[in-house]
């Protein structure tokens, strides 16, 4: 689908040349972190359901390149990279979706539901949709404290479709909240087609019902991401208000791990991976411009091997939970002092 | 003691709140150009700016707006405008709000809550009268409260801003102009603590919201015919105070449940459960329950009053329990 290429100024260029390899090893270890999440869970070493980000990585990395520590993100059901970007522990995650007392959530979220909140992670979300108004209350805590943090709030092409999105981009541009909305056009809402039930040409249009600004990339370019990103969280941090940024990308596994994938062909999945694999692009790039050697490349995947190794070895020596710890968390005092609230 | 309205009640402990902590905001529908549809946020706007808002016609972002400001570190009131239109945001109460905290594994706590004016008030037929109570009492992660006059209002509220947790203020429209004493002064009504009311010895009457007053009414005329009536207002409806309620029904042994809600699936089915399972042997008669019945709430003055429980319907259950001719 054709769309209206907008000129971002090219801050990438500004880079030193570690941080850009740096948005490269983010990629790598996105992309290493799944793939073993992807063999574990065939390996029933992980319970519940798994929705891998492969081949969606330079759009959490390229975006969250933009963000500090103190902004916020709200994330989806499709939220492991999300969370790597933003700067969550790869040993933390994998014990979550392990189930084990040392996982972010203690066990009680898994995959959907992973959250940091020490690196304002505020949680992937069970919900399709779910994270819109989170992260415009984010946003407007940020008026309220009179800081200048920035939500950053990714949804997917099925997501648009939700009331919620509606609610949210009407609230935070008539509020102008510092909220960026990230759509990671990934082609498909589990199984159904992004042009089958999406009515608008492209998702970013539906910007303009809003008064916004909203742009379409190329979400498999980390570079487009990047500046695209840079200008509008900018801008956002400015007291400018909120934009729509579409990202087009392509779901390379299924919807979850597991899924018989009936509505597509593995000709049209592999070409997707082939041509217009966001890390396999990267480094084309960089090597082009002699900003990488081979042996530098070399080094992160390794790295990247052993940190996910490491992450797996925490999570399987990791205890489980006490039963009875599936009481605690629901209420900010303890059953002791409450009794009745957790009859 | 002073004697103040609710609508004012509710409007000091948000002033007094707000005084405190700059972080805690309101924002809802019509409450900043109307001032709240019963006056109860008039006077915030001139004294606190833009942390009293109004917002577009949109329920959904209201509360999850809320969530996300609670997690940030802010202490948002959000208000319904009507308690019926939780079911635009019901997604984001049951199933984000609730479960925050703990999918999370604690790892934030959600300093929230939601002003929802509910009842019968005024004819507003089906979709404006609602007690919506039982919709929140399954989900866990709530606490739930329903004041019953100025004074326990104000101590609510001041009560819930400063809880850590979500709260859902059910505040019944008809209360709001009714005056009643207030404490001089600062003080809080604890959440989780029922009140007793009217001290009894012949039957345990649990109420809360506007059946207090109704149960109040009927119990000092029943006085007359010797039955003395226990009145227990709940105060908090999520989670509510079982132990009062058990020490009362040991004394009494007996027990009328009335709210203003549908009966079905009402909090006063909870709270029989309870009662038969901790005090089945001290009972000397069923519970029975006084509710709405099954019906939305109609239109007409006629159809309302039949659907609605009213004060008879309350004396005659106590009448039933002390297998009294009515």
């Amino acid at each position: 689908m054709p769309y209206q290429k907008k000129e971002f100024p090219n801050r990438f260029t500004a880079l030193q040349k570690d941080a850009m390899q740096n948005l490269l090893r983010t990629m790598i270890r996105i992309r290493t972190f799944e793939s073993r999440v992807e063999e574990l869970f065939l390996n029933k070493k992980i319970p519940g359901f798994v929705h891998l980000y492969i081949g969606e990585e330079a759009i959490a990395t390229g975006v969250m390149a933009n963000l500090r520590k103190d902004d916020w993100i709200t994330s989806t059901h499709r939220g492991h990279g999300h969370a790597i970007a933003k700067g969550a522990q790869t040993d933390r995650m994998m014990a979550e979706l392990f189930g084990r007392k040392t996982g972010y959530c203690k066990g009680k979220g898994g995959s959907m539901h992973i959250a940091d909140f020490s690196v304002g992670m505020l949680g992937a979300n069970g919900v399709v949709g779910g994270g819109f108004n989170i992260a415009v209350g984010a946003g407007i805590s940020s008026l309220i404290k009179k800081t200048d943090q920035v939500a950053v709030c990714f949804f997917g092409d099925g997501a648009s479709n939700r009331g919620t999105f509606h609610e949210a981009l009407n609230l935070a541009a008539v509020w102008k909240l510092p909220v960026l909305f990230v759509n990671e056009n990934n082609q498909y809402a589990s199984t159904t087609p992004t042009s089958f039930a999406t009515s608008a040409e492209r998702i970013a249009d539906r910007a303009k019902g809003y008064g916004i600004e909203g742009y379409t990339v190329d979400g498999n370019n980390v570079i487009e991401v990047y500046n695209a990103a840079s200008a509008l969280i900018e801008a956002a941090r400015k007291g400018k208000g909120p934009a729509l940024l579409e990202c087009l990308t392509y779901r390379i596994k299924g919807h979850y791990v597991g899924d018989p994938e009936k509505y597509r062909t593995k000709e049209e999945v592999q070409k997707h991976f082939v041509e217009n694999n966001p890390i396999t692009r990267y480094i084309n790039y960089l090597k082009d411009k002699n900003l990488i050697t081979d042996a530098e490349i070399d080094a992160i995947q390794a790295e990247a091997s052993s940190e996910i190794a490491a992450a797996e070895r925490f999570a399987e020596e990791s205890p489980f939970p006490e039963p009875e710890d599936a009481l605690d968390d629901l209420f900010s005092f303890s059953p002791q002092e409450f009794p009745e609230a957790v009859r | 003691m002073r004697t103040i309205s609710f609508s004012q009640a509710t409007l000091e402990a948000m002033q007094e709140e707000m005084r405190r902590d700059p972080t805690v905001f309101v924002y809802g529908e019509d409450i900043v150009r109307q001032g709240g549809i019963f006056g109860q946020f008039k006077g915030l706007p001139e004294e606190f700016g833009d942390r009293i808002r109004d917002v577009p016609i949109s329920e959904t972002a209201i509360v999850g707006a809320a969530l996300g400001a609670a997690l940030t570190g802010t202490r948002p009131v959000a208000d319904m405008h009507f308690a019926d239109f939780i079911g635009v945001a019901f997604d984001e109460i049951a199933n984000q709000i609730a479960k925050n905290r703990y999918m999370f594994g604690g790892q934030a706590n959600i300093p929230l809550v939601i002003r929802a004016p509910d009842g019968i008030s005024k004819q507003a037929a089906a979709q404006h009268s609602q007690s919506v109570e039982g919709w929140v009492q399954n989900i866990p992660g709530l606490i739930v409260v329903a004041p019953s006059s100025p004074a326990t209002a104000k101590g609510l509220l001041k009560s819930a801003i400063r809880q850590n947790d979500p709260v859902i203020f059910f505040e019944h429209k008809v209360l709001y102009p009714q005056k009643g004493p207030v404490p001089d002064g600062e003080y809080f009504t604890p959440i989780g603590k029922a009140e007793i009311r009217k001290p009894g010895t012949d039957v345990t009457l649990v109420t809360y919201s506007i059946m207090v007053q109704k149960s109040e009414e009927v119990a000092m005329e029943l006085e007359k015919e010797g039955i003395s009536v226990e009145i227990i207002d709940l105060l908090t409806l999520k989670p509510f105070d079982t132990a009062t309620i058990l020490e009362s029904v040991k004394k009494t042994h007996r027990c009328v449940v009335a709210h203003e809600a549908v009966v079905s699936g009402g909090l006063g089915a909870e709270i029989a459960a309870r009662i038969q399972e901790k005090a089945f042997f001290h009972l000397d008669a069923p519970v029975l329950r006084v509710g709405a019945k099954d019906r939305p709430i109609p239109f007409s003055p006629v159809l309302e009053n039949y659907i609605a429980a009213q004060k008879d319907d309350i004396r005659k259950a106590i009448y039933a329990v002390l297998y009294r001719e009515g």
